[in-house]
Formats: structure tokens, C-alpha cells, sequence
């Protein structure tokens, strides 16, 4: 039997285990979205296609599963291209499936014609334009393929609407033959040997891990490598969740806005084990005062990452996951010795700390939320201060917790990417914690959560300022409040005007109710916390500057 | 250091946009680069002139890999290999100095490929310091227009740079 293109695609997302699509339909979809009509794939309705690519990297980040998201072309796709970068930055699995105008009007500056294969080029792990039925289920299958495997990442499939028609006998192929493509999975046992060697000899070692454990589902190996080298373990903001927060030898995030012990033990290590990150400029700082006297062990499965911001003595390719279960099994368990001490030191000496002065804290809202929640809902973030303060003042122990835009930064990325967390976690508590910039970015898409109750939580953090850009201000740009000053809607009235319940909060005390109402509400909330407006995030390391080298805190 | 990448791709639409791209983007700096096709009509063979230090090259590599269109890279640089370069090259040339011009070409065995009123063209392929030594040789002549392809390479003897021998595979 033929189907058609589209009827091929659905099948196709079928074949792959998909079950939930966040899309937007337009002229060069109608035949996608027919097939839909009457398919099982569960399709979310978002308000804008950057919800849709937010939510399927939300899903994705939450599940482990791949993402996917469907728009028109032109000003659809487009719309998709900060999430598609979002994703890219951070390796989050995605499929972005777009409507194109029909082979022979492409180039021709067609109706809703944008070069989206061209304008994606360089925030994709790889992309496609179909020009031959034929070709369809084959690309998918590959799109799948390249998007999950290796380090993943976004993976783009432009569609003109006649392969979309036109009809082919349909076979998914059950294997993939792409001979650019092998990814490294199984580490290089000489280096891990050599490796084995370095953490015989450390006397100061310390656990750098990134998204790459995460993403790799390598908390457990992790854990295992912490216990038997006795190493303090810090976190980048992508690897948050991916060692137990509560955990002794914890330190907390590094970089920026990280802890002062984990800054500290990384500057005074003498073996830095760097399993699933990428040695960021936000974690590194000033890169000859970072980890100056550190031989470096390096575990990602990227090549290119390798040596690229930093020298590294022992590279390690592969799955962390693989090379972490390989290089445990030849360890010795270490005995701890001074230099745990020293570090369980600056811990104790070293506290995230705030200031009370009876006016609402956003340090002790997260707190609150930690406490209500037991630490076990999924945190999404915005961008901001408040992103900084949901990463220092919730306590972390899983993996996939704690779903935030790292590389890029992408303010109105919280709401969208919690809808799907919610979608494909829907057991957990997801709260979005917004800051009241970011959240009118993506705000249309409350109306997705309240159409399909999605029951997510936005806790907006309100400081009525573009908070972190005008904490820049405050220290390096002599106070000059130049446009951070910024208002908003009445978000309670907002909230009821969408159909989602809206709270207002201006008091500690209030905190804790109000979060348990809006947990029990089981639709989806807006509470608006009205916070100190000038608080800042601290420790600072200054940009460009050393991380031992922290201002406040 | 300059370095000479033979780099096989998949013979698909955009692949040259792709190397291309990430050369721009990632700030690498590209001498030259062509592109034709090989003995297997799927695969194209770039050849890429790039220039930078060990660590650049690392990456450039590394980067280039991650394409899933490029299915092997040689960096030929450090081996004994072969590469020329084709030039065009359009002279003034009265009747006065066609002789000189002739005795150059002649040197230089290279051809003259079209004869104008008050021009020639002619035709040289050589590696890169031949092509620059006819082009400054002709100089004096007023070069009127001029156009090389930039540089082919392939390794001497029995190694390989194609997908059906891994002798050379890294
Ligand atoms: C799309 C986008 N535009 C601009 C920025 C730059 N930026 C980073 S943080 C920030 C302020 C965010 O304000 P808000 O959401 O209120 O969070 P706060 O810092 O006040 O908690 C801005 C403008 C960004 N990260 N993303
Ligand atoms: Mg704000």
C-alpha cells in the first residue's frame, strides 16, 4: 500500500516512540497536520513555535527522550530558531520538523519561503531538505539517529509540501548507514589506564561533572568514581542533579555564581577529573589561574571538546557513561586524607548566606520551594538572577531535575520547556522559576497549559528589574540603570485573564502557604513574588577574572 | 604552519556551505580550498589550505569531523605528496614582446592557450612556486586578468586518501 508523505511521517515519529509533538500549523503543514487529525500522536497546540521548540527541549531535558516540534515555513520556522539554538547549545535532543514551500518554488523568494536548512546551518547537529519521497522515512530514521546519539543535539528536517503528497510505499528502515558518522562510544584503554595512574597518585583530586553526565544517564557511575576516589564533586549549571547535592563530598556549582568551596577546591586541586563538561568561560574564568596546579583528566564523548579552551594530560572519548563504568572498575578505592577536610572546611565556613531584613528574599523562596517539594519536583528556570538562585538554593539529587538554557541563556525559555517537562513527567511537581523579564517573553503559552491543564507552577521572582543585567550596572557600570528598569502586567489579573490561578506574595511568611496551595491546585498557577528589588546574586566572579577571586558572599 | 587537508565528503547538496560555514564561523583561516568529485560519483574530495598553529589544526580537524557529511580527513601536510595548481593568465602582449613572452613560457612549460589582438593567454600548472614565479615573471607584461584554482594534492605511493584502503585512516 502507499501512503503519503505526510501519513509517512507520522508513521515514521511512530516508529521512533513518539508521543508527544508541540507544533503550529500553517499553509505548508495542512497536509501534516491532516495526517494528524485522526492519528494517536498527541499534538500540543502551542501560542507561539518558540513554545513549541522550548517545549519539545523541555521534554526532552525532562524524559531523556528525543524532543519534537512541528512548524509551518517561513515565519514558522524561523520562529523556531532560538530554540533550536537553545537546544544546541546545551546538546538536547530535538527534531524540528518544517513545512517548505514545494520543490519548484523553492528559490524563487516564494510565498512564506525562508532558507531554514541555510539560516540553521550552524545551531543543528545536522539538517535536512527532502526532495524525494523516497527519501522521507530514510532521513527520519537518520534525523532520530544523529539527534540522539553521540553528543546529542537539535537535528532539523525541512519538508516542501508536494513530498508531503505525493506517495510512496512506506518501510522504516531498521538500521542507519551513515558512514561521516560513527561516534566514539568506548574509551581508549591506554588512557584509561594512564588515568587510573593520575588518581593513584592525587593527593588534592576533585570531580568537575557537566551536562555530559546527565545526558549520558551516568549519575550512578558518578557517584561511584565520588565514593571510590574520595573526590569533592562540583557541578557545572548544565550538571546540576548529576551527584547528590546533600552528599558530604558535594561542593556545589563552580564558575560565576558558584559556591566559594567548590571555586576554592578547584583552584587548589591537584587532579581535576572533568567527566561530561566543556571547560565554559562562565566556569573557567581567567583559564591560566583555573585549576593552575591541576593535572587534568578529561571524559567527553565531543573530540572537539577536547582540548579546545584548556591543555588537558589524559583525554578521554567516549560515553561518560561507558568510560566511567570501565575506569571505576580498575580503581582502588582511596582513603581521604587532609585535603577532604580542608575542603568540609570551606563548606562549613563558606555558606550560600543572604541577608534578612524583613523584606521578601528570593534565596529564601527557593528555599521554601525545597522544603514543600521535599526536593524531589523538576525546577525549570528562566534567565537572570533567578535562574542563579534556583541553581544555589534548592538542593539538588537527581538527574533531570533541574532543566534550565546554560549555553545559550535564553530568557522565556522557563515556561515553554516546563509545559514540557510537565507533558512527558506528568507525576512530578514542575515549577518554573521566572523572573518577571523572562516570563513575558514566552508568556502565551499559559495559554497552552490552561487549554490542555498542564498543571505548571510559574513563581515569578519580581524585582520590576532586569535583574542580572542591572546588577552589572550596579558593579561595573556605576550604577547607571540604563532601560533595566522594567514593568509588567498585573500578573495575578494576567493569570485569571488565561484561566490559570494567579497569587500575589509579599511576605516570608506567606511563602510556604501560597506554594502549597498552588501544588494542590493541580492547574496550572502563576504566584507573583514581590522580592527586594536591588538583591543581588553572590559569589561573583568578575568576567575575565580569576575564580578563587569572588566578590560578596 | 600551513597544512594541506584532503578531505572526502558525501555528495550532497549544501556540503560546501557546511565546510565552508564552519571555517567562517569558528575563525580558521582558509588559503584555499577546492572541490570536485572522485572516482566514486557519491563522494567529493576537497582539498583545504588552511594555516594556523597545532592546536588550530587539532580543531579544524575535530570540528570538520563532526560534519556528518565529511567521512575522512588526511592532513597530508608532514608526508611525501604531490599538488598543483592550474592558472590563467591573460597578458598584454604587442607584437613586439610576443617573442619574450614565448621564450618565458617556454621555460616555464607552460602553454599559450588563446592568441588576441593585443593579449595572450596562457595555461601553466605547476605547485605553488612555479605559479608564482611564471605569474611573476609575466608581470612586467601587465597581467589584464588572472585566475588559478587554487591547490590539488594526493599523497605519493601506496597510500591512500578514498573510503575502500584505511592505511591512512587516523
Ligand atoms: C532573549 C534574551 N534577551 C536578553 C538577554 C540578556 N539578559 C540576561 S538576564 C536578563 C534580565 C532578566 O530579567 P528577569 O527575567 O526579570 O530576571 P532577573 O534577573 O530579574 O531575575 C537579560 C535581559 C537574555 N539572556 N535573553
Ligand atoms: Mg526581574
Amino acid at each position: 500500500m502507499k501512503l503519503s508523505g505526510a501519513e509517512i511521517i507520522i508513521k515514521s515519529l511512530q516508529e521512533e516512540g513518539v508521543e508527544a509533538i508541540f507544533g503550529y500549523p500553517g499553509g505548508q503543514v495542512l497536509p501534516i497536520y491532516d495526517a494528524l487529525y485522526d492519528s494517536s500522536l498527541k499534538h500540543y497546540l502551542v501560542r507561539h513555535e518558540q513554545g513549541a521548540a522550548h517545549a519539545a527541549d523541555g521534554y526532552a531535558r525532562a524524559t531523556g527522550k528525543p524532543g519534537v516540534c512541528l512548524a509551518t515555513s517561513g515565519p514558522g520556522a524561523t520562529n523556531l530558531v532560538t530554540g533550536i539554538a537553545t537546544a544546541y547549545m546545551d546538546s538536547v535532543p530535538l527534531i524540528a520538523l518544517t513545512g517548505q514551500v514545494p520543490c519548484d518554488m523553492l528559490g524563487k523568494d516564494s510565498f512564506q519561503e525562508a532558507d531554514i536548512t541555510g539560516i540553521t546551518l550552524p545551531i543543528t547537529k545536522h539538517n535536512f531538505l527532502v526532495k524525494d519521497v523516497n527519501d522521507l522515512a530514510r532521513t527520519i530514521k537518520e534525523a532520530f539517529h544523529i539527534a540522539t546519539t553521540g553528543r546529542p543535539g537539535p537535528v532539523l528536517i525541512d519538508i516542501p509540501k508536494d513530498i508531503c503528497v505525493k506517495q510512496t510505499t512506506f518501510k522504516y528502515p531498521d538500521k542507519v548507514n551513515l558512514r561521516g558518522y560513527k561516534p566514539t562510544m568506548k574509551g581508549n584503554k591506554g588512557q584509561i589506564s594512564n588515568a587510573v595512574k593520575l588518581i593513584g597518585a592525587a593527593k588534592r583530586p576533585v570531580i568537575y561533572a557537566g551536562g555530559g553526565v546527565v545526558v549520558s544517564n551516568a549519575s550512578e557511575e558518578l557517584f561511584r568514581l565520588a565514593e571510590l576516589t574520595v573526590s569533592p564533586v562540583t557541578t557545572t549549571l548544565m550538571g546540576i542533579g548529576a551527584f547528590p547535592e546533600t552528599h558530604p563530598l558535594s561542593v556545589g556549582m563552580l564558575g560565576m555564581h558558584g559556591t566559594k568551596s567548590a571555586n576554592y577546591a578547584v583552584s587548589e586541586c591537584d587532579l581535576l577529573i572533568a567527566v561530561g563538561a566543556r571547560f565554559d568561560d562562565r566556569v573557567t574564568g581567567k583559564l591560566d589561574e583555573f585549576a593552575p596546579n591541576a593535572r587534568i583528566i578529561h571524559i567527553d564523548v565531543d573530540p572537539a571538546e577536547i582540548g579546545k579552551n584548556v591543555r588537558v594530560d589524559v583525554p578521554i572519548v567516549g560515553d561518560v557513561r561507558m568510560v566511567l563504568t570501565e575506569l571505576n572498575d580498575k580503581l582502588e578505592q582511596q582513603q581521604p586524607t587532609e585535603w577532604q577536610e580542608r575542603v568540609a572546611r570551606w563548606k562549613e565556613k563558606y555558606p550560600l548566606c543572604y541577608e534578612e531584613n524583613g523584606i521578601l528574599k528570593p534565596q529564601c523562596i527557593i528555599e521554601e520551594i525545597y522544603k514543600i517539594t521535599n526536593g524531589e519536583a523538576i525546577i525549570v528556570t528562566e534567565v537572570g538572577q533567578n535562574q542563579m538562585w534556583a541553581a544555589q538554593y534548592y538542593q539538588y539529587t537527581k538527574p533531570r531535575t533541574f532543566i534550565s538554557s546554560g549555553g545559550l541563556g535564553t530568557m522565556g525559555y522557563g515556561l515553554p520547556a516546563a509545559i514540557g517537562a510537565k507533558v512527558g513527567r506528568p507525576d512530578s511537581v514542575v515549577i518554573d522559576i521566572a523572573g518577571d523579564g523572562s516570563i513575558q517573553m514566552n508568556i502565551q503559552e499559559m495559554a497552552t497549559a490552561v487549554h490542555y491543564n498542564i498543571p505548571v507552577i510559574v513563581a515569578i521572582l519580581n524585582n520590576n528589574y532586569l535583574g542580572m543585567v542591572r546588577q552589572w550596572q550596579e558593579i561595573f557600570y556605576d550604577r547607571r540603570y540604563s532601560y533595566t528598569d522594567i514593568t509588567g502586567p498585573d500578573f495575578v489579573k494576567l493569570a485569571e485573564a488565561y484561566g490559570a490561578l494567579g497569587m500575589r506574595v509579599t511576605e516570608h511568611k506567606d511563602v510556604g502557604p501560597a506554594l502549597k496551595q498552588a501544588i494542590e491546585a493541580n492547574r496550572p498557577v502563576i504566584i507573583d513574588f514581590v522580592i527586594e528589588r536591588e538583591e543581588n546574586v553572590f559569589p561573583m566572579v568578575p568576567p575575565g577574572g580569576a575564580i578563587h577571586k569572588m566578590l560578596g558572599g | 604552519m600551513r597544512h594541506i587537508l584532503a578531505v572526502l565528503v558525501e555528495n550532497n547538496p549544501g556540503v560546501l556551505t557546511r565546510v565552508a560555514g564552519l571555517f567562517s564561523r569558528r575563525g580558521y583561516n582558509i588559503d584555499s580550498l577546492t572541490v570536485g568529485r572522485t572516482e566514486n560519483s557519491r563522494i567529493s574530495r576537497m582539498t583545504i589550505v588552511v594555516s594556523g598553529d597545532d592546536q588550530v589544526l587539532e580543531q579544524v580537524t575535530k570540528q570538520l569531523h563532526k560534519l556528518v557529511d565529511v567521512i575522512k580527513i588526511n592532513d597530508i601536510t608532514s608526508d611525501q605528496y604531490v599538488d598543483r595548481e592550474l592558472v590563467l593568465i591573460k597578458v598584454g602582449a604587442d607584437p613586439s614582446v610576443r617573442a619574450e613572452i614565448m621564450q618565458i613560457v617556454d621555460i616555464f612549460r607552460a602553454r599559450i592557450v588563446d592568441i588576441g589582438r593585443k593579449t595572450l593567454m596562457i595555461e601553466c600548472t605547476g605547485d605553488e612556486g612555479k605559479i608564482n614565479a611564471v605569474i611573476e615573471s609575466l608581470m612586467p607584461f601587465g597581467i589584464k586578468e588572472l585566475v588559478r584554482t587554487g591547490k590539488v594534492a594526493m599523497l605519493r605511493g601506496h597510500k591512500f586518501t578514498s573510503i575502500n584502503d584505511n592505511r591512512e585512516d587516523d
